[in-house]
């Protein structure tokens, strides 16, 4: 396939994708600003008028990138997970793709662009009801710094929901992963505090968990200030998305979990 | 005149140790109607799968109008269209977003492939279908639709693996009317089907497959003639046609 031909294909997944998104949006979309509704108003406005300031900031400020990145991380990985593993599993209409021409490395990208696009819709519906929450004062310190880390934990999750999917041999086996690993590691990688107010144990423990960097390097494009260093951030998201696309690629490539 | 597809030795164990195919080598040419016949669990599907790239050989090669399929997958893969054995489309969608998106798969533009989808579901008998959700259509249509599927890249080989499975007669007369057009201009067709008679009337090759392995192949006509003695011998009970007797011959354990 020449790159117009590639361009298309990889523009059929996507539009494909998007429109599924939209016609189904009471479950692609709805869930996340309820939760989060929920989230801002417990944590945020109830409890948060207690915790006083983390980090210099009010806690309802503090605790908005933590949760827009939450919603980014699920809905970015169940989309990816729950559409391949029902495309095949359930209808078998993966066929469609893996009989074309179109190459395993752009499956990949179409799939994770679909999770990538549900992924940051969401997170910017959170952001807008955070700006609600917060008297429309939303602090921005970074927008470029927002937009890259909010654009790679996409693609993180994307991926990391892409490996669930393709490998997937049951419906458990794709609701596992998000409930034994995913939620915890999100909820223990900072959203709803500083890393710094953790024992120093912990604190060790928590820079292991890959989600400390995504929600550090986001906080800090709100806020200005972050854990650690942004670079390091950026490293370690740059070193996961080729460590999963590789695997991706292997999986398909091979057939592994997905051709007999 | 060319080689539409070429298998050498092709061999398949499954995971679990199940061998379905044992050395198979078949070549059809450009331009045929191809009947590959044999029980339920013969080997026929999986053949197809993975000339179509669903499945992973064990060993053997398969070449597609001289690509092969590992090392050329692209190229082999833009000749076939596949209408495969079990329904295999998102419910959900409608016809129309469904044969357009499998010509999106293929590099084709939607300002091509628009118009070209709603031409053949038109062909097909389900031009009042194409908005309608896909989950609406009746056994028969969803068959079409597939056929529509497989049809939209213009495929040179088109693979049919049991195509009218629960169709009706006259919708079966009708995409077999359609399919013939469609050889006449040149289109190579594999046909699997548990329907001998049609076979026997539509094909111009056969080749039988049994537990994994070729026990016959050939034109229609000289593999009839070969086993004469299957139609003409003395049975009683059910008879069927000529070439129903030629495969319970070769396949058949009693």
């Amino acid at each position: 396939m020449n790159t117009y031909q590639l361009w298309i294909s990889y523009y059929t997944m996507v539009r494909k994708d998007v429109v599924r998104l939209f016609r189904i949006w009471v479950q692609t979309f709805l869930p996340s600003v309820i939760t989060s509704s929920l989230y801002f108003l417990i944590f945020g406005s109830v409890l948060g008028s207690r915790i006083g300031t983390m980090q210099g900031v009010n806690y309802m400020s503090f605790v908005v990138p933590g949760l827009v990145m939450l919603a980014i991380v699920t809905n970015a990985y169940s989309n990816t997970s729950f559409t391949f593993f029902q495309s095949k599993f359930f209808m078998r209409s993966i066929d469609e793709i893996l009989v074309s021409p179109t190459p395993p490395w752009l499956l990949i990208v179409g799939f994770v662009s679909g999770g990538v696009v549900r992924g940051i819709l969401v997170g910017t519906l959170v952001m807008l009801i955070s700006a609600f929450f917060t008297g429309l004062h939303l602090t921005i310190a970074n927008i470029g710094i927002i937009f890259v880390f909010g654009l790679l934990t996409a693609v993180v999750f994307a991926l990391a929901g892409l490996v669930n999917g393709v490998y997937a041999k049951s419906m458990d086996a794709i609701n596992i992963v998000p409930t034994f690993v995913l939620t915890p590691l999100t909820y223990l990688g900072g959203v709803f505090y500083s890393v710094h107010s953790l024992p120093q144990l912990a604190q060790y423990v928590t820079y292991v968990n890959p989600i400390f960097y995504l929600i550090n390097g986001f906080r800090y494009g709100f806020l200005g200030v972050a854990d650690i260093a942004i670079w390091i951030s950026l490293s370690v998201l740059g070193g996961i998305i080729i460590v999963l696309f590789a695997i991706n690629w292997y999986l398909i490539r091979t057939g592994l979990g997905l051709k007999q | 005149m060319a080689t539409a597809l070429s298998i050498k030795d092709l061999k398949k164990e499954y995971g679990n140790g199940t061998v379905a195919l044992r050395g198979v080598s078949l070549e059809i040419p450009e331009g045929d109607f191809f009947a590959l016949l044999g029980p339920n669990g013969a080997g026929k599907t999986t053949i197809i799968g993975i000339t179509a790239g669903l499945v992973n050989k064990s060993s053997g090669t398969v070449s597609v109008f001289g690509s092969d399929i590992n090392t050329d997958p692209e190229i082999a893969k833009t000749n076939i269209g596949l209408v495969g054995q079990e329904i295999n489309f998102n419910p959900f969608e409608k016809p129309l977003d469904i044969v357009v998106n499998q010509a999106g798969y293929y590099g084709i533009p939607r300002s091509i492939a628009i118009p070209r989808a709603k031409q053949i579901l038109t062909d097909l008998g389900l031009a009042d279908k194409m908005d309608k959700n896909a989950m609406s259509l009746s056994g028969g249509m969803k068959r079409r639709l597939m056929i529509a599927r497989a049809l939209v890249n213009e495929p040179r080989f088109l693979i049919l693996d049991e195509p009218t499975a629960g169709v009706d007669v006259e919708l079966r007369r009708g995409m077999w009317e359609y399919l013939t057009g469609l050889s006449k201009k040149g289109l190579t067709i594999l046909l699997t089907t548990h329907y001998l008679e049609e076979a026997e009337q539509l094909c111009k090759h056969v080749a039988i497959i049994n537990k994994g392995e070729i026990v016959e192949q050939g034109s229609m006509e000289d593999v009839l003639k070969r086993n004469e003695s299957a139609h003409a011998a003395d049975g009683s009970g059910f008879r069927g046609g000529r070439l129903e007797e030629v495969f319970l011959k070769l396949t058949s354990d009693k």
